[in-house]
């Protein structure tokens, strides 16, 4: 998906063009807080956040070391019941986001990292650079995410560090190109033409000139990869590659569960599934919101 | 459009040694000693090395690189290490039984995806177009399993409307067979919804504000015309790239999918092969996959030139 750049209108002096980036800024905040989209993910993602910091201290049992029977349904004891070694499944979900939280947005920081510094340099240089990078990059991008990660957590061992590590390196050649085609459009405007004339050298322009621009896409980038990180990470649990017993993650809680279900038994699947769709959706709504706020 | 094609299928060769490159590195050079990755740290170094030998893994680093390469041209991808059988025959057989999953799922998609995206478009910034926009971010950010995993629960057991495994019995006819394959497909279905009908949308609506779109209003055509007429073919071009593109993800999903639903596809064949360290199984997976991946994008970008004509002008001026 292409995100639409439009260029910031560009002041001829360095102190005007801050204080009118900060008051677009404030107008985009303005924007954005108008939106129920933005507002309810907010407060979802909060409220993860909470549970993750808290974890222990507000669950009703506790989530490892409490037994009651095993797969007891929902009643007002255990609001979500119990899963098969009798552990209260709500104290789990409320402790599972710990560990995704933790993970997902390391990965997609350092996705967005690599991958701006990536773009910038293909964007800028063009050329053979530029030929070179964006043929690795169309070969990276034929690598399905999930395949890959599950050969490399196989030949590295897994532990949440390589987890990181790989979801962030497939990340890497996405964002570059998002990034390398909002710089495209930058490194034709005046203001890197006037640098250039100033005689700064191209490490300047790019940290100081260009990269200041194409901030924005970049920002929604990091919201859009939170998001497909913590659907990759979930996934990968899932597979049994990803975060390990006995972590109360929500993918690797479903993994165990869910085989289950054809027995009726529901509630230690279905809430933890649940946890993660709420998760997603919500990064995915404050991104989306973001996106269309930097382009109005 | 045969020089378009031909610079296509070039560029499409480079970017397969590139991906054969990559997915070289990550099984050979990654891992300091194949057979121990394989074998894990507490076996006898005697058992490390035969199996070394056996995979050929003793050799330096170049020659096993060359070789890897040559397998790719003469289509020899190894044998398995836990059956001894090229993994070739056992990779098609899964491809195969994958693909009539993920054909069920694009059938049902892309139609219903394509018809809510031009709607949304129409009623573009209504109750009608916020609704589908906000189903399709929703649908297409939640982990198919994830959504396979709620419908077992609603569809197959509360309601016991659907099988939940997605194997029929042997001999089912067709119709049996597709009734078991239809839960899985819908829930990669779902995935796929939001893609697609949020990029129809955004194509639409770009045709529906270029100049011709209004000539065509001015001179009296109703929208249903316009959209007909003149806006489908030209909306439709991102649509067919973000269909092939996810050609590629739902590869990718379905191993998911296929472990939820028992389904003994490509999800199947590569977590065995991820359970047994399989690297030789593996790694031809992704490589099938990737082939899969880059033959789909070529074909969008075959029909796209074929949709509209400027992109193929670009692409060889």
């Amino acid at each position: 998906m292409d995100v639409i750049i439009q260029p910031e209108p560009v002041a001829p002096m360095v102190a005007p063009a801050v204080s009118e980036r900060s008051q677009a800024r404030r107008e985009t905040v303005r924007v954005l807080l108008r939106r129920p989209a933005f507002i309810i993910g907010n407060i979802v993602i909060f409220g993860w956040i909470i549970c993750a910091v808290l974890g222990q201290r507000i669950t009703p049992y506790d989530p490892f070391n409490y037994f009651a029977a095993g797969h007891l349904p929902p009643s007002p004891e255990h609001w979500m019941g119990t899963d098969r070694l009798g552990r209260d499944v709500l104290s789990r979900v409320m402790v599972g986001s710990r560990d995704v939280l933790i993970v997902a947005p390391l990965a997609a920081l350092l996705g967005v990292a690599a991958g701006t510094l990536l773009g910038l340099i293909m964007g800028y240089y063009r050329g053979r650079v530029d030929d070179v990078l964006s043929r690795l990059v169309e070969a990276f991008l034929a690598l399905p995410v999930i395949l890959v990660g599950l050969l490399t957590l196989v030949v590295l061992g897994t532990s949440p560090l390589v987890v990181i590590f790989v979801v962030g390196i497939l990340f890497t050649p996405i964002v570059a190109r998002t990034v390398r085609s909002a710089v495209l459009s930058e490194r034709e405007l005046d203001y890197v033409t006037a640098a250039k004339l100033r005689g700064e050298t191209g490490l300047f322009i790019l940290s100081r000139e260009i990269f200041p621009n194409v901030l924005g896409p970049t920002v929604v980038e990091m919201t859009v990869r939170f998001g497909y990180a913590i659907f990759t990470v979930a996934t990968l649990s899932f597979l049994g590659v990803g975060l390990q017993p006995p972590s109360p993650d929500w993918g690797l809680s479903v993994s165990q569960e869910y085989t289950n279900m054809i027995s009726g038994v529901w509630w230690s699947t279905l809430f933890p599934a649940l946890a993660i769709a709420s998760t997603v959706v919500a990064v995915n709504l404050i991104a989306d919101s973001l996106q269309s706020a930097l382009n109005e | 459009m045969a020089r378009f094609i031909t610079r296509r299928l070039l560029l499409a060769l480079v970017t397969l040694w590139l991906l054969a490159t990559i997915v070289f590195v990550i099984a050979n050079v990654l891992p300091a000693d194949v057979g121990r990755t394989i074998l894990g740290p507490f076996a006898p170094q005697e058992s490390v090395d035969a199996l070394n030998h056996r995979l050929g893994t003793d050799r330096p680093i170049v020659v096993r690189y060359v070789d890897s390469m040559k397998g790719i041209i003469t289509l020899d991808f190894g044998e398995s290490f836990v059956s001894g059988q090229p993994v070739l025959p056992a990779l098609l057989g899964a491809v195969g039984r994958s693909a009539k999953l993920a054909g069920l799922a694009l059938i049902i998609t892309i139609p219903i995806s394509i018809i809510a995206g031009l709607y949304a478009a129409r009623r573009r910034d209504r109750k009608a177009d916020r609704a589908i926009v906000l189903l399709g971010v929703t649908s297409s950010s939640i982990p198919e399993f994830i959504t396979a995993t709620i419908l077992v629960v609603v569809v197959g057991v509360q309601l016991g409307w659907l099988p939940v495994v997605a194997t029929a019995p042997p001999n089912a006819d067709i119709v049996t067979q597709i009734r078991y394959l239809l839960m899985p497909a819908i829930a990669m279905a779902i995935v796929y919804f939001g893609y697609i009908a949020r990029m129809t949308r955004a194509g639409a609506i770009d045709v529906l504000q270029s100049d011709y779109a209004r000539t065509a209003t001015m001179k009296g055509l109703t929208t249903s015309q316009t959209m007909r007429h003149h806006v489908l073919r030209n909306a439709l071009v991102p649509t067919v790239a973000v269909i092939a593109v996810q050609i590629g993800y739902l590869f990718g999903g379905i191993i998911a999918v296929e472990k939820i639903f028992n389904y003994n596809g490509m999800g199947a064949t590569m977590l065995f092969a991820a359970q047994n360290k399989d690297l030789p199984m593996l790694t031809a997976g992704v490589l099938i996959i990737g082939i899969v991946y880059m033959m789909a994008t070529l074909a969008a970008d075959v029909i796209m030139a074929w949709m509209n004509p400027r992109i193929r002008l670009d692409a060889t001026a």
